[in-house]
């Protein structure tokens, strides 16, 4: 495979040595000199000096018969511009774009450049994960398959506390797949009665969180 | 017209001025405090009293473009010292608040071609110059209309 990587920053870097330890070619790309000489002493002819949201040094750089370009630079209109001529101009198959500021992944979205990875929303997640007063926690999301599976820790006073869970008038395109409580996990069935402190994984169509949650936790209770 | 002008430095804050000498509502976006000072000077009075908006903040910043009124902009004019911000803010203008005019400076003269065939309206000074430069140095007939397709 011949991967080019714009931006040999701590991220480029050892991607770029990751990647040749697997027998790939790969081709770095670094607008700064100083950081382009110290890289260049590692990697010698894979790294490359110049500006990647310029068209020649991409030309340069062999992006015409590139299967992957990986925009890791610290600067996120860089890597959504890079990704966008990649995958527009010179039809390159696969991109991956570094998001820097987790706000701007509404960008990233908007102009269809993905999978766009942000290290913050990531590390973030697991904090969610960590923490479960956090109300609730993105488990999986699959933005093509337009699913999501988020957990929820079911407050005292919650509308769902002693309902069955066929009473639970969720909205369409939801579903509780599975209860986490003392004992441990479970598949839910029609007539299984929802408890405080019961931990609900839920199935859904993105966008109806907020509906969902209010049925398990309360105002005070959602952190 | 409400005109939207983000980034005001020489060509920006003229544009500006002119638009607002014209009759049109315009704001201006800028991260520099100092910007202002250039509109105030364009037009011999302070811009707010002449009827101008002014949002200090950045291009990308959702909530500043918002402040400045994108929502309801006629006209998007994406002027700022940096390729890149014109590029992802005018896409922005166009495709999440589908602004009806969107026109972003792009200095480099081969991008600014390219992003023109996916139907953003770049203005190039890049090439313009090249443009004239040919003309003045070569005459006319040696020099025509290629500055738009060569290399930067």
């Amino acid at each position: 495979m011949y991967v080019i990587v714009a931006g040999a920053g701590k991220v480029g870097w050892n991607l770029a040595r990751e990647l040749l330890e697997r027998d790939n070619e790969v081709t770095v790309i670094e607008s700064d000199r100083r950081r382009y000489l110290t890289v260049e002493q590692e990697l010698e002819h894979a790294v490359h000096y110049g500006d990647a949201t310029e068209l020649w040094v991409l030309e340069r750089a062999g992006i015409n018969r590139a299967d992957l370009v990986v925009a890791v630079t610290g600067d996120d209109e860089d890597n959504l511009l890079i990704c966008q001529v990649a995958k527009e101009k010179y039809l390159v198959e696969r991109i991956i774009a570094r998001c820097n500021n987790p706000r701007n992944l509404e960008l990233f979205k908007l102009l269809g450049i993905g999978p766009a990875v942000s290290a913050t929303d990531l590390i973030l997640r697991l904090i969610e994960h960590e923490v479960p007063k956090y109300g609730l926690v993105h488990l999986l999301d699959l933005p093509e398959e337009r699913l999501e599976i988020i957990e929820l820790v079911v407050s005292d006073d919650a509308p769902a506390v002693d309902k069955a869970v066929s009473d639970l008038d969720l909205p369409e395109g939801a579903l509780v797949v599975a209860v986490l409580r003392t004992k441990g996990g479970f598949v839910p069935k029609a007539d299984t009665v929802i408890e405080a402190g019961d931990e609900v994984l839920v199935v859904l169509d993105p966008g109806l969180e907020d509906a969902i949650t209010k049925h398990f936790v309360t105002e005070n209770g959602s952190g | 017209m409400f005109v939207l002008v983000v980034g005001a430095g020489r060509v920006g804050a003229s544009v500006a001025t002119t638009a607002l000498r014209a009759g049109h509502t315009v704001s201006v976006l800028d991260e520099d405090p100092l910007s202002h000072e250039r509109l105030d000077v364009e037009l011999g009075e302070t811009w707010e009293s002449a009827g101008g908006r002014f949002t200090i903040g950045t291009a990308l910043e959702m909530d500043a473009l918002e402040e400045a009124g994108i929502a309801g902009a006629d006209v998007f004019i994406a002027s700022t010292d940096g390729d890149n911000t014109n590029l992802v803010v005018s896409q922005l203008a166009q495709k999440r608040f589908e602004v009806p005019k969107v026109i972003a400076r792009i200095l480099d003269p081969r991008r600014a071609a390219w992003y023109a065939e996916q139907g953003l309206h770049t203005v190039c000074p890049t090439a313009i110059a090249i443009d004239q430069l040919e003309k003045a140095a070569l005459g006319q007939a040696d020099a025509v209309g290629r500055a738009g397709d060569e290399g930067a």
